[in-house]
């Protein structure tokens, strides 16, 4: 078994694996070693999931543990709380984070709120698979991110792995853990074949047993100028924009938060700490959300930390518009980031 | 055709329509089914062209002059046709994901409408919505990729309607996947209590992306749902833009009169993929589904009822490819939008 901290810790032996693959790698070993564990959700059997988030599952597992559903995730998302609390470790699939409108009760009123309200005696341990994000043009009500909603409301664990070793070892640490935990994968990270990738999105995934601690942010690559802390496939661009920083001779620190919910606010401070610089990249709407709460993390605790203003890099608080050329103005795209860099180090 | 429940209340029946028995349409209506039909399926070649031609080298979804996902409706044309061949542009229609020939029909401007899917300032949403996104003040059409949520703002345009003392009425479109959604069943439910002058239209192509209808839904036809709010449900078996026809003239003219709302569902069928790009590997009869193509087969059945011939089809598909090219050209060549205006029209 590995446990890894870092993304960048050395691993014993290692597969290259898609992002893709890596959670469905992870899937299928749960699977073998805990009977309790199904997946349920629509196109998730012959399919393979339409963001391939189940390839060769059905195969592998049959039709008892690979369930494809109705169109009915009120129903299923509910079913797989009902199926948690009797003791199994169901992960249902919601395709996109965009459709938690026709099931949210489900999941903030009783899979979030459960264990709460009974005082700690009932426990929900469920996986929400759900794909996220924009940049391939499908419009407003299936670009978004919207981990900052869930995060928002108490009591479900939200992790967001940004690469293949962390999608493998987050989902490992998921379905284990004892509490609700909504996994939210980047579209733009599964090394999908038919959708622009980058290199990042393949990479190298210890063998075997691969833990991630859920609450743990990373420093996919550490730097002494300028914080950048973000997530997911910003991540990408933001390790782009330090690797071309670093020719002019600026440091870039990129922190990859890896989960919202527990937030590393440890994992942020010790490095605003050391370059007193602070860019905050998200891919979600700007307001009342993560970007926000990174923020206050820093500001909370000792606002003479930073040398300059925060410089915050996320969606301005308008819906995804599907033209390219409009999408890409509000997406959290490299030029931005390296904009929102060279402002707060007043290059 | 079978008609699976009769409504329960005392609500005054409809009259069927002079045109409603099998047979009996006059050759100008037949015609006008057949062209309507022929419109929509030169408008998805087209799109399905457009949308591959720059997608390489292999298939990058984001690519091209037309990115995102791309949901067409070849073989779905009956169910367009036939419904909205009772419609004017004063009714409204409420759509999926899988709208174009359900805009088309109901008379959408091809201009605008392309534009859009062209994403070009001078689109129905200049640029903002996509394919899945058409909003229409012109002909009352709206559509959303969210599955089953069209249905309940049906209802609101027929409420409306109906406050305004008119005879309008708002049809609202899904797939049989969606039948087993909550708002389906709730939109029923209260548009029959209400009695709201809409029409609702279950499109029944056996697939929910790679889910098989038998899979999904525990009765075999979505309109026996309709007993259960006590309004008419009918079916309407083999695509058959006709029998449609018929079906929605009684929906249409029971709603128009204010005895409320009646379900449809049509056995029809999805020509291609889910969306582009799907290889519908999980599909067993993959290779008979050609065979299926309800256009051909209404073809053949005007000429053998000499309605059509060598030179009306002609002019037919040559107005048609004249309309679509046109509307393609002019999306081709509308400006894109100011990147710089890409935070406006969030509010009015
Ligand atoms: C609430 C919701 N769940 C899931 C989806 C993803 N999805 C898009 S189309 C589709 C299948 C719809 O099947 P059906 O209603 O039969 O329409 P068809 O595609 O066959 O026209 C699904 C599951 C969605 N858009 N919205
Ligand atoms: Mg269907």
């Amino acid at each position: 078994m590995t446990i890894t901290d870092t993304p960048t810790a050395p691993a014993p032996h290692a597969s290259r694996l898609t992002t893709s693959k890596a959670m469905v790698e992870a899937i299928a070993q749960e699977m073998e070693r805990d009977p309790s564990v199904v997946y349920l959700g629509e196109d998730v059997g012959a399919y393979g999931g339409i963001f391939s988030s189940t390839t060769d599952l059905l195969a592998r597992f049959g039709p008892e543990r690979v369930i494809d559903t109705p169109i009915s995730e009120t129903a299923f998302i509910g079913l797989g709380i009902g199926a948690a609390v009797e003791g199994m470790r169901p992960i249902v699939e919601l395709m996109f984070a965009d459709f938690m409108g026709v099931c949210l009760d489900q999941i903030y009123n009783h899979m979030a709120k459960i264990h709460f309200e009974s005082g700690g005696k009932v426990r929900v341990p469920m996986v929400l698979t759900t794909a996220v994000g924009g940049g391939y043009s499908d419009g407003a009500q299936h670009s978004q991110c919207l981990w900052g909603t869930f995060a928002h409301l108490p009591g479900m664990k939200v992790v967001v792995p940004s690469n293949p070793a962390d999608a493998k070892g987050l989902m490992t640490s998921a379905i284990r853990d004892d509490n609700p935990v909504v996994y939210m994968f980047h579209k733009g990270v599964m090394g999908l074949a038919w959708m622009a990738k980058n290199a990042r999105s393949v990479g190298d995934v210890p063998d075997g047993e691969h833990l991630v601690p859920i609450g743990k942010a990373a420093v996919a690559r550490p730097g002494t100028d300028v914080t950048v802390v973000t997530l997911s496939l910003s991540v990408h661009h933001a390790l782009d924009v330090a690797e071309k920083l670093s020719g002019e001779g600026v440091e870039v620190e990129v922190i990859d938060l890896r989960s919202l919910v527990p937030l590393d606010r440890e994992a942020i401070l010790t490095s605003v700490a050391k370059t007193g610089h602070l860019v905050v990249v998200d891919e979600d709407y700007l307001s009342f959300g993560l970007s926000g709460e990174v923020v206050a993390t820093v500001t909370d605790h000792d606002p003479t930390m930073l040398k300059a203003p925060v410089h915050r890099v996320a969606v301005p608080d308008v819906p995804i518009p599907y033209a390219h050329g409009l999408e890409y103005a509000v997406l959290p795209r490299p030029e931005r980031i390296e904009a929102a860099i060279r402002r707060s180090l007043a290059l | 055709m079978t008609m699976h429940a009769e409504p329960s209340t005392s609500t005054a029946e409809t009259a069927p329509s002079a045109s409603s028995a099998a047979g009996a349409l006059d050759a100008a209506t037949r015609t006008a089914l057949f062209e309507t039909m022929v419109l929509c399926r030169t408008y998805e070649e087209a799109i399905l062209r457009e949308y591959h031609a720059d997608k390489g080298p292999g298939f990058d979804i984001g690519k091209g002059l037309v990115p995102g996902e791309m949901h067409l409706s070849a073989g779905q044309e009956p169910v367009a046709a036939g419904v909205c061949a009772h419609l004017t542009a004063d009714d409204a229609v409420t759509a999926t994901h899988r709208p174009h020939h359900l805009a088309i029909a109901h008379g959408m401007d091809l201009r605008a409408m392309t534009a859009e899917i062209f994403g070009r300032e001078t689109g129905l949403g200049r640029g903002r919505g996509g394919h899945m996104h058409l909003f229409d003040p012109a002909t009352h059409f709206s559509c959303s990729g969210i599955i089953a949520e069209g249905y309940p703002p049906a209802l609101g345009q027929a409420f409306a309607f109906q406050r305004q003392q008119t005879d309008r009425i708002a049809v609202a479109v899904t797939g049989e996947g969606a039948a087993n959604q909550g708002a389906f069943h709730e939109s029923l439910n209260l548009a029959a209590r209400w009695s709201l002058p809409v029409v609702f239209v279950v499109e029944d192509n056996d697939w929910a992306i790679s889910v098989p209808r038998d899979a999904a839904t525990a009765i075999p036809s979505n309109a026996d749902r309709a007993a259960a709010y006590g309004i008419p449900g009918e079916r309407v078996e083999d695509n058959d833009v006709e029998a449609v026809y018929a079906a929605a003239a009684r929906a249409v003219g029971r709603a128009r009169s204010g005895a409320g709302p009646s379900l449809i569902e049509v056995h029809t069928l999805r020509l291609w993929g889910h969306f582009e790009g799907d290889a519908q590997g999980y599909r067993p009869e993959l290779a008979d589904v050609p065979s299926h193509d309800p256009i051909p087969r209404y073809e053949k059945a005007l000429r053998d009822s000499e309605v059509l011939d060598d030179e009306i089809v002609q002019r037919i598909r040559a107005a048609a490819a004249e309309r679509v090219e046109d509307a393609i050209a002019y999306a081709k060549s509308s400006p894109l939008p100011d990147p710089a205006s890409a935070t406006s029209h969030v509010f009015a």
